[in-house]
């Protein structure tokens, strides 16, 4: 069952096989052989060392009965393996060899006969076991960077090199990433248990701003030629749908869902034949996803109804079914998408807000009072160094005719962008002034 | 991302076997599969079809079309259901469909489901559907 030389490199068919099982199972096998082990790095390590052991075995032998199983026992066998070598002949390992021995002893890997009523794994105990894992995984000893590599690895299934591919690095960095993670959570000493209440809804934000930064990357590309990466954008919301379900009850869930269904509504929309990113108000609004913008305001419904008022992800929710029920720009409810910035200012205040709140004031009123909105971002060096607020001002001073002016932001916002097709349109934007 | 059709095929002996069992047991484990589907947020739309005796066949082999009562003739696998789900791959698809509390003796099989993007933009019928698509938040 070693991976060795001699059984030649994974097939396709197997590796597309482990990795279907992977992104289904993932968070249950993680967060089982966690619960088991106590130890969030140690699962990590097994399964990741059994999906290996998978790529081989399978392309060797094909995909056996019951795959779950399969990876599951392995793993197993593997974190007993590694407290033999740790001589920690403890309690943890008495409890994992008495469950190895109840059903897969006797037949190595092959497990039980496989339905999902009768997986190796205690129904009641699996919701909070991916409820843990998604905490683990975001937790704030982390850098926002190996959070997101972490969730989506354990929880979402991903393999270092879809990750890799998703955001556009080396392979060995995603690796080296989840390894200083598992360091990290291991020498912090954090427990594999849901947060303590008290805790509990700050942590729950964590998560939250996690797979909303998924999200972003995949909606407005930092880095690359891309301007979107639909299936990153689909990874978030996916996640988002299993969180929503975990935690019926939680306002912002619903809120974050929405807002990321609402803007994925627009992705077929919002680049032209040749990749190029198209502006809100030149979208052809008959290309935007229907079926998606549904299910964004049922779950926008749904977040106003659990009260509380709506949070920073609801509010911006909101803002996005505002576009998304309007039938062009012109005939958008602008002043209320300017009192939903108001508000998302006053629960979330941020200089993206108040650029934000400016464009949909120029829409709303008029462009001289979003450039004073704008002017004061300025004055108070919010924002320095994005390319975003040289563009707005550049948007606005094109309105007011103040060419030269918009010509010179045009072309800083150009400098400071770092995506190319948007790059690209603010030059052409510069260039076609008069 | 795509969409494929997990189409239910139920067989003669599969659907007695369906008629016998307890219906509370067969709403629980269809509902615990349902559940699992909609928790890895691939669920996209599940339908059941009624009875197929209950049905009504048309043939178009003649000139005019002809239309008879109950199940579709000799055919052996009966189209029973579908569920509608928005996976990764065709394997992750597959991965679902092996995992339906599906009763011994029945099939499903797995077609992908293409886009509307995928047809000419410019073609007035497709045109047309679209707006409908847009009126109606079909999928």
């Amino acid at each position: 069952m070693t991976p060795s030389v001699a059984d030649g490199p994974p097939s396709d068919a197997a590796r597309r096989a482990v990795e279907a099982v992977w992104r289904i199972e993932s968070a249950r096998i993680v967060g089982a052989l966690a619960r088991y082990t106590g130890d969030f790095a140690l699962a990590e390590d097994v399964a990741q060392e059994a999906v290996a052991e998978a790529l081989v075995a399978w392309s060797r032998d094909g995909a056996p009965a019951n795959p779950v199983g399969w990876l599951l026992a392995t793993a197993r066998r593997r974190a007993i393996d590694s407290f033999r070598r740790r001589s920690a002949l403890d309690e943890r390992y008495a409890a994992l060899a008495g469950q190895l021995a109840e059903g897969e002893a006797t037949s190595g890997a092959a497990a039980p006969a496989g339905r999902p009523d009768d997986l190796p794994w205690d129904p009641d105990r699996v919701d909070d076991d991916i409820l843990a894992l998604m905490f683990v995984a975001c937790h704030p000893v982390l850098s926002p960077e190996a959070r997101v590599a972490l969730t989506l690895r354990s929880v979402g299934g991903l393999t270092s090199e879809e990750i890799a591919r998703a955001f556009l690095v080396p392979v060995p960095t995603i690796q080296a990433r989840i390894t200083r993670a598992k360091k990290t959570i291991a020498a912090a000493g954090v427990p594999f248990e849901l947060p303590p209440a008290e805790q509990r809804r700050e942590r729950l934000g964590g998560v939250l701003s996690v797979l909303y930064g998924i999200f972003t990357e995949g909606s407005a590309a930092t880095a690359g030629a891309d301007l979107l990466r639909p299936d990153l954008a689909y990874e978030a919301i996916r996640l988002a749908r299993t969180l929503a379900a975990l935690l019926p009850d939680e306002p912002e869930v619903y809120g974050l869902l929405a807002l990321c269904e609402l803007t994925a509504a627009r992705f077929p929309a919002r680049t032209g034949p040749d990749g190029e990113p198209v502006l809100l108000e030149d979208q052809d609004r008959r290309r935007w996803d229907r079926s998606a913008i549904r299910r964004g305001l049922a779950a926008l419904g749904r977040a106003s109804t659990l009260g509380r008022g709506l949070g920073p992800y609801g509010l911006q929710a909101a803002i996005a079914a505002c576009h998304a029920s309007a039938p062009s720009v012109g005939e958008t409810d602008w002043e209320r998408v300017v009192l939903l910035y108001e508000a998302l200012g006053r629960v979330a205040p941020s200089p993206i807000v108040e650029l934000n709140r400016a464009v949909a004031v120029a829409m709303a009123t008029g462009p001289q009072p979003a450039l004073s909105i704008v002017d004061e971002l300025v004055a108070t060096d919010r924002l320095s160094g994005s390319y975003l607020l040289p563009s707005v001002r550049g948007e606005l001073l094109t309105r007011l005719g103040r060419t030269a002016e918009a010509r010179a932001e045009l072309e800083l916002a150009a400098r400071l962008c770092g995506n190319a097709r948007e790059r690209s349109v603010l030059l052409r934007k510069a260039a076609a002034l008069p | 991302m795509a969409k494929y059709m997990l189409i239910m095929r139920g067989t003669d002996e599969s659907n007695a076997k369906m008629a016998e069992a307890s219906f509370d047991e067969m709403l629980e484990t269809m509902g615990q599969f349902n559940e699992e589907l909609i928790r890895a947020g691939v669920l996209v739309a599940a339908e059941g079809l009624d009875d197929p005796s209950q049905g009504v066949v048309v043939d178009y082999s003649g000139e005019t079309p002809v239309v008879t009562d109950g199940p579709y003739g000799e055919t052996k696998e009966l189209f029973g259901g579908f569920y509608l789900i928005d996976v990764a791959s065709k394997e992750e698809a597959v991965e679902w469909a092996k995992r339906m509390p599906a009763v011994s003796g029945s099939k499903c099989e797995i077609r992908r489901v293409p886009t509307i993007d995928e047809f000419p933009q410019d073609n007035e019928w497709i045109i047309k559907e679209r707006a409908w698509r847009e009126r109606t938040g079909q999928l």
